[in-house]
């Protein structure tokens, strides 16, 4: 919509189109208020969003640029009686940082990856490349971008030829995907900027159900949950069939398991007298061994060691609460990845009359100061809109408003395309969660999760994987000893039968922990979205969103089920004649959808009944 | 309210509903009545498959319909040509997996497709089989399927390690599945059947020919694989061992050995002139070709079950004709042939004796081990470890409990008496809904023990007072013993097969609970019957006595019958031969 047709007046503004946000929008609109939803960015979904290979290049781009210093304009002109401007970021300059981009595989096809025995140029070829974070990105093809910034003393290692290398040539090796057609397929990929799951009984899974929205997307089950043990990845058994066919676990150990769990199903009073002490401690004592120990911390509850017993089992029971509504892990997957999620919320707002603008911002609120309120706001083609409410995603408020609980943390994380799965299976289109506890003291517990192609996320022949973690150091401290162990890269020690990185990204991101709704320096009807937190779950986010509009709308419900299509009435003629400036019609509104290209498949979708109906 | 959807009531949807059904129902008629006035009219044409197709598409359990279309199927095969008819069935196949979706457990579609892939000029197995595979990772205890893959596995002759690999499958995905443990134990002797035993050096052979050992039986495994099973299965019941499937599928692992079929015992008698013999399983031995043969003639004898109520027995007597056998000064040699089975067995009765016996010194292993399993005994030991260790983590899992005193028993049962009745009564504790049947097993072992130690005594004594029986078994291989006491246990009655005790002379039987002496028949030798402190109520109830000759003591103190009126004097003319009754 263009932005001068805009109405002058709203019930709901909401600014930003990350998960909180969007529920929020959805939620409004659903009820009947007339929402207005914006973004700055030219893609839905914010810090949640999922890209294409080469969306991501630019957004990598984009966050590498300096950003101009804010121009402030003077809005004093629109101002009435009575009423003060809040100033609004138009860029968020803290929430990403710490950008670092390596690509290990050549930049043109090869006709095959050689693996001579002698040193060759080959060998050159895949020296390592990255892009500076300090250079700035003036880049007129992609290939620009790349330098070989490794410093000296290391390359040399680089070009050794691994000894390990040298008898693997009988073998027919493995075309190796080279970066041009990455770049050629980058339509295919969609990588998320948050790494998330949804749990099958989780309050996302269930907002989904209930809200129906869960009819706009698809879903696969994580097939598996592995770990990361004495070097090895091995599959963790979670579920019965999971149990029973185990290698790794002896009859005993199956037996321990199996009790262990169907034991903390039910609250007891034993587990009561470990209130407060670790949850280690309550499993060292129920003589479990150390493998079923480790099991059940870091791959089931998903814990670290000094997480309280009670909170240990609450993460164990919620777990086992999942497993098997849909599948043999607690886990789904949207298809085409989780910037899919908020999308779809966005889609249920427009179908109820909500109105969408990307590249379009809100510059001030406007303060009404006898009655604390915003009474309006400025956007960001200095039109004044009324409003009642107005949500904003916290990146948009400048820092000396907002009251942290806590210093701000971090997440690191780190994207990944790789050549094959850390843990080859008769299926190439396994779904993995993989957990891997502190390599080393003082290491964070890092969360992995590999997708195959079949979620189209990735091309066939590749994986992407996520890894994540709460912040240390920068993500690269952070997460490269782990990928350098988990697989080959030219910093590995040996070659050994790890998947290859083609490509990776290194990436901090603020954690949206400790944002409150409220409880700034801001109007008493403005509310806060966080961010992406570090949890697994969603419950964050969709806890936030329901906070804000029960404020917002108490006597409410919260997304009631949508009527199906066919039992909408259209009378588009007389409708639109009594409101000001023209609701648009629902139907026209979903022109208005995102990623238009995905268009065509979202509808295919639409008409697939969803898994996460029963 | 502005800007919000406006949503037909749920009146508006009811009714739109209510006339969508009316409208699906006034089809549904006017096509049934159809179907049915063509068929009266024997029309096989199109039209008429174009119905019944629209009929069972909504409803696939219309058997008439069924019946209906195959009749024009059949009608169409006389007038086709064979490209044509494989293409009619090939459409049919489609139409059925469409009927599947609606109703996957309805007997007609799958009866039908039965039918129609039988009758395909050129059937196309491998999509059944993956046509039952998608069916059965719906629901894997789908048995119309499991009834539908088996007939498509034997007609297309799919490999027997395939069919393997198919239930390993099905067990990964879930191993609560009867169906599919049950169809590995029917693959598993084809795939790996027992190498066959060489010829065991048996025992001193007995003088009929050798009995096979009970390891040669047919439907066994070779060890190698029975080792894998073991640990598949022990992975099962460890994970879930409240999971019947597996452990019922451990007791077919573990065998049971069928006993040879023999005469195990000829008994010669020269007072009464009757000969009891004795088979390893119950027979009627008026149909299985028994012959007897005395100093090399042929007998022309009556062969009698030991009750009237038995038609099959594992003991049987004749009376041979008067004056045969009754000269003590005689040696007698006695020959019973089982025709039918071609074994017999030999009995000499010497001079000066007034009985004699013919049977093998029965060992455990043949008497009931083999009823157990058939295993190798350290086989069947680091199963009883595996066991145990289970065990000690679910001390209370009854099926658990139960494999433990089977493995036992199989191993050493008088060994292992102590600890065994130890778990029966931990048993009876956690399953009390089975006491009784627990308490049933547990007197079988103890009366199997008690016959291991009389036979080890080599004695015709059989006591085992005191030992909580609630019934009596095996009374088969009591065929000579003259004593027996039963006292202080929880027996409710002497039953008809105890009749088989035809050298009995003294029963005792106090303190038990005794009703019914229904057993106490026609026992030639018996003297003195002990029954202090039982239930016997009524005079009807002794009357089976009246039948013993030669009862000279009766101890009825302590039952309801000894409070009743004139008791002494109608016991009298009940048992004349009684001369010392205790009331």
């Amino acid at each position: 919509m263009a932005a001068e047709d805009l109405p002058s007046e709203f019930d709901v503004v909401i600014l930003g189109t990350g998960l909180a946000e969007s529920v929020v929008a959805a939620a409004c609109s659903r009820v009947g208020q007339r929402v207005l939803h914006l973004d700055r960015r030219s893609y839905y979904a914010a810090n949640w969003a999922s890209f294409t290979f080469n969306g991501l290049l630019s957004w990598i781009q984009q966050h590498q640029e300096e950003s101009l210093p804010e121009e402030v304009q003077d809005w004093s002109g629109l101002l009435e009686e009575g009423e003060e401007l809040i100033y609004l970021s138009n860029s968020d300059p803290a929430s990403i940082r710490n950008l670092q981009v390596f690509c290990y595989t050549s930049e043109e096809d090869e006709e095959e990856e050689a693996v001579s025995p002698g040193p060759s140029e080959t060998t050159e070829e895949e020296a390592v490349k990255e892009t500076s974070e300090t250079e700035s990105a003036d880049s007129k093809d992609e290939e620009g971008n790349h330098q070989a910034v490794h410093t000296q003393g290391e390359e040399p290692e680089a070009d050794q030829p691994c000894p390990s290398a040298a008898p693997s040539q009988s073998q027919p090796t493995r075309k190796k995907i080279s970066y041009a057609q990455l770049v050629k397929e980058g339509r295919r990929f969609n990588i998320d900027l948050v790494s998330k799951l949804m749990y099958s009984r989780g309050s996302l899974v269930d907002l989904l159900i209930k809200s129906n929205v869960s009819r706009y997307a698809e879903f696969k089950n994580v097939t598996r949950i592995l770990t990361y043990r004495h070097g090895n990845v091995e599959q963790v058994p979670c579920s019965r069939a999971d149990v029973f066919a185990s290698r790794q676990l002896s009859v005993v150990e199956k037996r321990k398991l199996m009790r262990f769990l169907t034991s903390c199903v039910e609250e007891m009073e034993e587990h009561q007298a470990y209130s407060g002490r670790p949850y280690l401690e309550f499993l060292r004592n129920q003589q479990l061994g150390d493998n079923l120990q480790h099991l059940l911390l870091h791959s089931i509850a998903m814990v670290t060691e000094d997480t309280p017993t009670e909170e240990g089992l609450a993460s164990t029971r919620h777990f086992l609460r999942c497993l098997g509504r849909y599948g043999n892990t607690p886990f789904l997957f949207p298809v085409y990845g989780l910037g899919e999620i908020p999308q779809c919320f966005c889609r249920m707002c427009a179908v109820f009359g909500g109105i969408y603008c990307l590249r379009h911002s809100l510059l001030c609120l406007l303060l009404d100061m006898s009655s604390n309120r915003c009474k309006a706001v400025i956007d960001s083609r200095g039109h004044r809109i009324s409003c009642s409410h107005v949500v904003l995603e916290d990146g948009y408020v400048l820092a000396n408003r907002k009251r942290l609980a806590t210093p701000p943390r971090f997440v690191s994380r780190a994207v990944l395309i790789t050549d094959s799965s850390v843990l080859p299976s008769d299926s190439e289109q396994q779904v993995s969660v993989v957990t891997v506890p502190p390599i080393a003291a003082g290491c964070p517990v890092v969360r992995m999760v590999e997708l195959s192609p079949s979620t189209m996320t990735c091309v066939p022949g590749t994986h992407l994987v996520h890894l994540t973690c709460q912040s240390v150091g920068s993500a690269y401290e952070d997460l490269s000893p782990v990928v350098t162990r988990m697989f080959h890269t030219p910093e590995s020690p040996d070659r050994g039968s790890r998947p290859s990185v083609l490509w990776c990204l290194y990436f901090n991101m603020a954690d949206g922990w400790g944002v409150e709704p409220e409880g700034h320096d801001l109007p008493s009807n403005v509310f806060l979205c966080s961010g992406p937190d570090a949890a697994l779950g969603h419950d964050h986010a969709v806890r936030q969103a329901e906070s804000i509009f029960q404020k917002i709308l108490p006597e409410e419900d919260f997304c009631p089920p949508a009527p199906n299509p066919e039992d909408i009435i259209y009378d588009g003629d007389n409708s639109s004649s009594s409101t000001a400036g023209g609701l648009e019609e629902p139907e026209e509104e979903r022109q208005e959808e995102p990623e238009e290209e995905h268009q065509e498949e979202k509808q295919l979708l639409e008409e697939a009944s969803s898994p996460a109906e029963e | 309210m502005h800007g919000r959807v406006k949503i037909k009531t749920t009146a508006q949807q009811e009714e739109e509903k209510r006339k969508e059904r009316e409208k699906k129902l006034k089809i549904y008629v006017a096509a049934r009545d159809a179907c049915f006035s063509k068929r009266s009219e024997g029309v096989w044409d199109d039209e008429a498959l174009q119905l019944t197709q629209q009929l069972l598409s909504s409803n696939p359990d219309f058997a008439t319909l069924w019946n209906y279309r195959r009749e024009i199927l059949m009608h169409l095969e006389t007038v086709k040509d064979e490209d044509e008819v494989q293409k009619i069935y090939e459409a049919e196949l489609l139409f059925l997996e469409s009927c599947l979706k609606v109703n996957p457990k309805s007997y007609g579609s799958w009866h039908h497709r039965g039918w129609v892939s039988a009758r395909l000029p050129r059937p196309d197995w491998a999509r059944e089989l993956s046509l039952c595979d998608r069916c059965l990772s719906l629901d894997d205890r789908n048995f119309h399927c499991w009834d539908y893959r088996r007939m498509v596995v034997k007609i297309s002759g799919v490999p027997v390690d395939q069919e393997l690999a198919f239930t390993d499958r099905l067990i990964g995905s879930n191993f609560s599945n009867y169906s599919s443990w049950h169809y590995r134990s029917t693959l598993l002797p084809l795939l790996h059947p027992e190498s066959p035993e060489p010829p065991s050096p048996c025992r001193e052979p007995p003088q009929t020919s050798p009995p096979p050992s009970p390891q040669t039986h047919s439907h066994r495994v070779c060890e190698e694989q029975l080792l894998k099973e073991y640990e598949l299965v022990q992975n099962a019941f460890f994970t879930d061992p409240n999971d019947q499937s597996a452990w019922f599928y451990y007791r077919w692992l573990l065998g049971r050995a069928e006993r040879e079929e023999m005469i195990s015992c000829v008994y010669v008698s020269r007072d009464e002139e009757r000969v009891a013999v004795a088979f390893s399983r119950p027979v009627n031995a008026q149909s299985v070709g028994l012959l007897l043969v005395l100093d090399g003639q042929p007998q022309r004898v009556e062969w009698r079950s030991v009750h009237p109520r038995f038609k099959h027995s594992p003991v049987w007597i004749c009376d041979l004709p008067p004056g045969t056998i009754n000269d003590i000064s005689n040696e007698h040699n006695l020959t019973v042939h089982w025709t039918e089975k071609h074994t017999h067995r030999d009995c000499a009765l010497y001079t000066g004796r007034t009985e004699s016996w013919c049977r093998d010194s029965a060992t455990d292993q043949e008497l009931f081990r083999s009823e157990l399993s058939v295993e190798k005994t350290s086989v069947l030991q680091s199963e009883l470890q595996s066991v145990n260790q289970l065990q000690e983590l679910e001390p209370l899992n009854k099926w658990c409990l139960l494999t433990i005193i089977l493995l036992m028993r199989a191993l050493d049962p008088l060994g292992y008496e102590k600890e065994t009745l130890a778990h029966f009564q931990t048993l009876k504790e956690v399953d009390a809904m089975r006491s009784a049947y627990y308490s049933d097993l547990c007197s079988k072992f103890m009366i199997e023990n008690t016959i291991l130690k009389m036979e080890y005594a080599e004695v015709r004594v059989f006591s085992i007072s005191d030992k909580n029986l609630t019934t009596l078994c095996h009374l088969d291989q009591l065929l000579l013993v003259t004593h027996i006491n039963l006292s202080s246990n929880q027996l409710q009655q002497l039953p008809p097969q105890f009749a088989m005790l035809q050298c009995l002379e003294v029963l005792e039987a106090d303190n038990n609970s005794i009703e019914n002496l229904e057993g106490v028949y026609h026992l030639p030798k018996l003297e003195e019957v002990l029954l202090k402190n039982n239930k016997i109520s009524t005079l009807a109830d002794l009357q089976p006595l009246a039948s013993c000759p030669k009862l000279k003591r009766l101890d009825l103190r302590g039952n309801p019958v000894a409070q009743t009126p004139n008791v002494e004097s109608e016991l009298a003319e009940l048992l004349p031969s009684v001369t010392d009754l205790l009331l």
